[in-house]
């Protein structure tokens, strides 16, 4: 097994309301099959016996599919390798030596926790707002009462695999939550059974949206680069379209 | 105590119908004035709240992470199961209900395993107009694909993350009511305690992870759906949240844990490689419908292979052995868990193990890509084998996968009766965190199920039968119970922080973890649960003089609350060990050296089995253990609840 020394450059910040900064630690003996979220276990556990507090940070599966961990590395939220959570980085992608910045995902819709922790609820509360379909439990017809065509459920499916994690958001030099809404609404849109209700979604989701103090989008596509499921920044396009049609519709019912 | 499991009179197939039209009913002016709480929002609480808020009941559900989209049930990879038949390959409710008793190796009880069977297929139908993305076949309808244990096709599957697709829809219901006001939401907020008033569970204690805040709320009924207890080994394929907090002082309030010794180890995960490691991946059971398992034959090339002198393309194929098609052959590499995970474990304690460690076997796709080719089993599989790759570091397309069994699920849980409901009444337990309906081993593609079958299909109907019986709002936080408990959660907080001491939380998780995994994992036997349960209590002494929690218990703290959840595990693997000591025989995912068939069995020589599998006992241990709390390091107390068969005779289980 071989092993890495590096120097992290990290955000600490007591809680929401106080002010940051960023301390540096030594990272010794990092096994280069370890996890970055590992390395940061290595770290912390170093802090502890110190009588140090431990880097706060969010994070659970592990296996990037939670959508729980969300570290900006090196400037770029989940780091510059493609189509990975923080949680599926692994060390040996570092060099011996290297400095590694570590800062939480910012954007104003998404205040500081404590250190690399952010409330990232404003998501839910656009769920909340029409992000779904409306069938009481128990009242669902036979599931192949209304097939599907593949290539429709699949164009769903790909919407589908957001893990509703934010790196769009923290990418975006508007910290626009565009990827992330408009993949939401396009996973139901494209279905049959999501499609009566297109209009309330699309309005009810951009509303609250806008609401919760996320940005415009001005087509720069950092969002789609940093992704860790490549949902495609298409669907922007779509969910504009979409916004701009149910809107007419809503001024002339 | 006598366990009254509640089950209806009359015959199998028409319990269910017959008890949801015989329950008391609510009328929905009434249901706005019920409180329920709902501890959880993974498909089991998720699933749970929506509904019984859409039925009109004032919901109020909590959960540890910052969403309830989070809950670990999105980490489900392969499939669901559902007796729908599609396939026309001959599955009923009968054919599921069958399999899953025989999987569970005939220890679990066969009407809540009917009712699941039944309410399987509407489960899909729900889904499915949720906006569900499952897979499909070119003609537009659902597609299906095999699990272990079953010779049919009946598993439902969204590429490989069923999970994060099911668990969506299940969110998206919820948001839906939360958006309407009939749920309140409190993500960041963990259950400390249960508030237990005159016998019934009335409301719990939690603590806001944000800001430290205790609080305590009360409800007519308490629902806990807080997942599986797998973490008790440090190391396993859940989250890395996932704890029995919950459910363990649940118990220690008076709910009897049931069958804590039938834990599961998957048979396919990464192995470990280091001592750093947080945690072990599965690689979904799926793989096994196109991946072959095999060791080398000869112990002299595993060892070649782990000090990389061999790779698996320098052993020809008169040399591999391909274990279970060759143990197994009418279900193969598709043999249910258990016995696959046991098959690995032996050929590495012959030592033909091929990972660095010893410990690992080949997954190797080779036939499936030449028979094909590689975009197929890419379309399959492909974010399996990416997944794999980005952890290994090695193409699986190219080099066999080595995989290795790892704790997966766990079969034990909160002893709950027909309606759900503990033998603390008002307390309801779903999902993973209840001991219902896998018996002593669960089928891939069955915990999903379960947990929307409880949370969508059961609960709704059998919460009535409690509710009906209690006056809304009769209890209130003013009661004094409730600043009996948020006390207790304060001091024991205090007291965890005032230690001080020099270790790390995660040194006494791992600390217990290894034991356990050691004395009560794959193969267990007297003496080694004897030795754990005489070194539980010092590792417990020892936690509570010399854990170390910096910081302040004011705010967030992700030492503190590993801290209160290590405590539990520490106590609580008193209990499974004491269980597993108990259970003299080896049925599921319990294995007891002592009790396995041998060479002088008349079933060996009759060929019904082989030597080395599970000997169960029926006429001494046709029973589900559930244990009463007594105090840390004495032991618990056994109740006993017969299960009766009427409509399988059990047999010995055999896969040949
Ligand atoms: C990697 C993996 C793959 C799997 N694949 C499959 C599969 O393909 N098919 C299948 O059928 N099964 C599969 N399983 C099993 C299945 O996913 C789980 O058994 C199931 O999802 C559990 O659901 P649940 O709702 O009971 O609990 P969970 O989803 O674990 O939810 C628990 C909830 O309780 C909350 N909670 C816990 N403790 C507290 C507390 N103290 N206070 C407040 N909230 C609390 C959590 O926040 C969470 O919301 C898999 C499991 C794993 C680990
Ligand atoms: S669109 Fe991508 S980056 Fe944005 S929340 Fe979803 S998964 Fe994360
Ligand atoms: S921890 Fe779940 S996606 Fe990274």
């Amino acid at each position: 097994m071989s092993f890495l020394n590096l120097t992290l450059k990290v955000w600490r910040q007591e809680n929401s309301t106080s002010s940051g900064r960023i301390e540096t630690y030594e990272a010794k003996e990092i096994p280069t099959s370890a996890s970055f979220l590992e390395m940061i276990d290595i770290v912390n556990e170093r802090l502890i016996k110190d009588g140090e507090e431990p880097i706060h940070f969010d994070h659970d599966c592990r296996e990037g599919i939670c959508g729980m961990c969300s570290m900006t590395i090196n400037g770029i939220p989940h780091s510059k390798e493609r189509g990975i959570t923080t949680c599926q980085l692994h060390m040996r992608k570092f060099k011996d030596g290297e400095t590694i910045w570590i800062e939480p995902f910012r954007a104003n819709a998404f205040p500081i926790i404590k250190d690399l922790v952010t409330d990232r609820t404003a998501f839910d509360r656009i769920i909340a707002s029409g992000g779904y379909i409306s069938v009481r439990t128990g009242s669902a017809p036979d599931a192949h009462a209304i097939p599907i065509p593949k290539a429709d459920a699949d164009a769903a499916f790909d919407a589908a695999a957001c893990i509703g994690c934010g790196a769009c958001v923290a990418a975006c030099k508007n910290a626009s939550a565009m990827l992330f809404v408009s993949a939401k609404a396009s996973h139901l849109n494209h279905l049959p059974q999501g499609a009566v209700e297109k209009d309330q979604r699309v309005l009810g989701m951009v509303r609250q949206m806008d609401a919760e103090g996320f940005g415009n989008c001005t087509n720069q596509y950092e969002c789609e680069a940093v992704c860790p499921k490549e949902i495609s920044a298409d669907h922007i396009a779509k969910l504009n379209r979409d916004y701009l049609a149910a809107s007419a519709r809503e001024a002339t019912s | 105590m006598a366990l009254d499991s509640k089950v209806p009179n009359g015959p199998l197939a028409s319990k269910w119908t017959n008890h949801k039209g015989a329950s008391k009913l609510i009328n929905p002016a009434n249901k706005r004035k019920y409180k329920v709480i709902v501890v959880g929002s993974g498909l089991a609480g998720g699933a749970a709240a929506a509904t019984l808020a859409e039925l009109g009941y004032k919901v109020d559900c909590f959960c540890y992470q910052d969403s309830p989209r989070r809950a670990h049930s999105i980490a489900a990879q392969g499939g669901i199961n559902a007796a729908k038949n599609y396939q026309n390959d001959g599955d009923s409710v009968h054919r599921l209900f069958y399999d899953t008793i025989k999987g569970g190796d005939f220890r679990s009880r066969e009407a809540n395993v009917h009712r699941l069977a039944e309410v399987s297929t509407e489960i899909i139908d729900q889904c499915v107009a949720q906006g569900v993305p499952f897979a499909r076949e070119y003609g537009g309808l659902l597609d299906n694909r095999s699990f272990g244990g079953a010779q049919v096709k009946r598993t439902f599957y969204a590429r490989g993350q069923t999970g994060q697709q099911l668990l969506i829809g299940c969110y998206q219901a919820l948001e839906k009511e939360i958006g309407k006001g009939g749920v309140t939401m409190h993500p960041r907020t963990e259950m400390m305690d249960l508030v237990v008033v005159d016998g019934h569970a009335k409301g719990i204690v939690v603590r806001d992870m944000k800001t430290g805040e205790i609080s305590t709320h009360a409800a007519d009924t308490v629902i806990l759906a807080t997942g599986g207890y797998g973490n008790v080994f440090y190391l396993s394929t859940n989250a890395m949240g996932c704890n029995v907090m919950a459910a363990f002082r649940a118990h220690k309030r008076g709910a009897y844990f049931a069958n804590p010794c039938y834990t599961q180890i998957h048979p396919t995960c990464i192995p470990v490689s280091g001592d750093y490691q947080s945690k072990l991946t599965l690689m979904s059971e799926s793989l096994r419908n196109d991946g072959r398992i095999w060791v080398p034959k000869s112990a002299e090339d595993a060892k070649a292979i782990r000090d990389g002198q061999k790779k698996a393309s320098d052993i020809p194929e008169d040399e591999r052995d391909y274990y279970l098609e060759r143990k197994y052959p009418s279900f193969g590499n598709l043999c249910p868990r258990d016995i696959a995970s046991r098959a690995a474990k032996e050929c590495c304690d012959e030592g033909r193990g091929i990972a660095p460690t010893g410990l690992g076997v080949f997954l190797d796709f080779k036939d499936a890509i030449n028979r094909d080719g590689e975009d197929a089993i890419r379309a399959r599989y492909g974010n399996l084998f990416q997944m794999y790759e980005k952890i290994s570091g090695e193409d699986p397309y190219k080099q066999p996968m080595m995989i290795y069994p790892a704790v997966h699920y766990t079969m034990g849980g909160l002893w709950v009766d027909y309606n759900l409901m503990s033998n603390l009444p008002g307390l309801h337990v779903l999902g993973e965190a209840n001991f219902s309906d896998h018996g002593a081993n669960r089928l891939g593609a069955s915990a999903l199920m379960q947990g929307l079958a409880d949370g969508y299909f059961v609960i709704p109907s059998t919460v009535a039968v409690y509710l009906a019986e209690q006056k809304p709002g009769s209890v209130t936080t003013e009661h004094p119970e409730f600043n009996k408990a948020e006390n207790a959660v304060r001091d024991r907080l205090k007291s965890l922080m005032d230690i001080k001491g020099n270790r790390s939380v995660d040194s006494f998780h791992r600390e217990l973890g290894l034991l356990i995994w050691d004395k009560c994992g794959m193969a267990r036997d007297k003496e080694g649960l004897e030795h754990a349960l005489k070194r539980i209590p010092e590792i417990r002494q020892e936690f509570w003089t010399n854990v170390r929690i910096p910081g302040s218990p004011n705010g967030l703290n992700s030492e503190l609350e590993k801290a209160g959840r290590v405590a539990d595990f520490i106590d609580f693997a008193e209990v499974l060990c004491h269980d597993a000591l108990n259970r003299e025989e080896s049925c599921g995912g319990h294995f007891r050296s002592e009790h396995q068939f041998t060479d002088a069995d008349p079933e060996v020589q009759d060929g019904t089995t082989q030597p080395g599998e599970a000997k169960r006992h029926d006429e001494n241990y046709q029973y589900v253990a559930a244990w009463e709390h007594t105090e840390p390091g004495t032991a618990p107390i056994l109740h006993k609840e017969e299960l009766v068969f009427e409509e399988v005779q059990p047999s010995i289980r055999s896969y040949k």
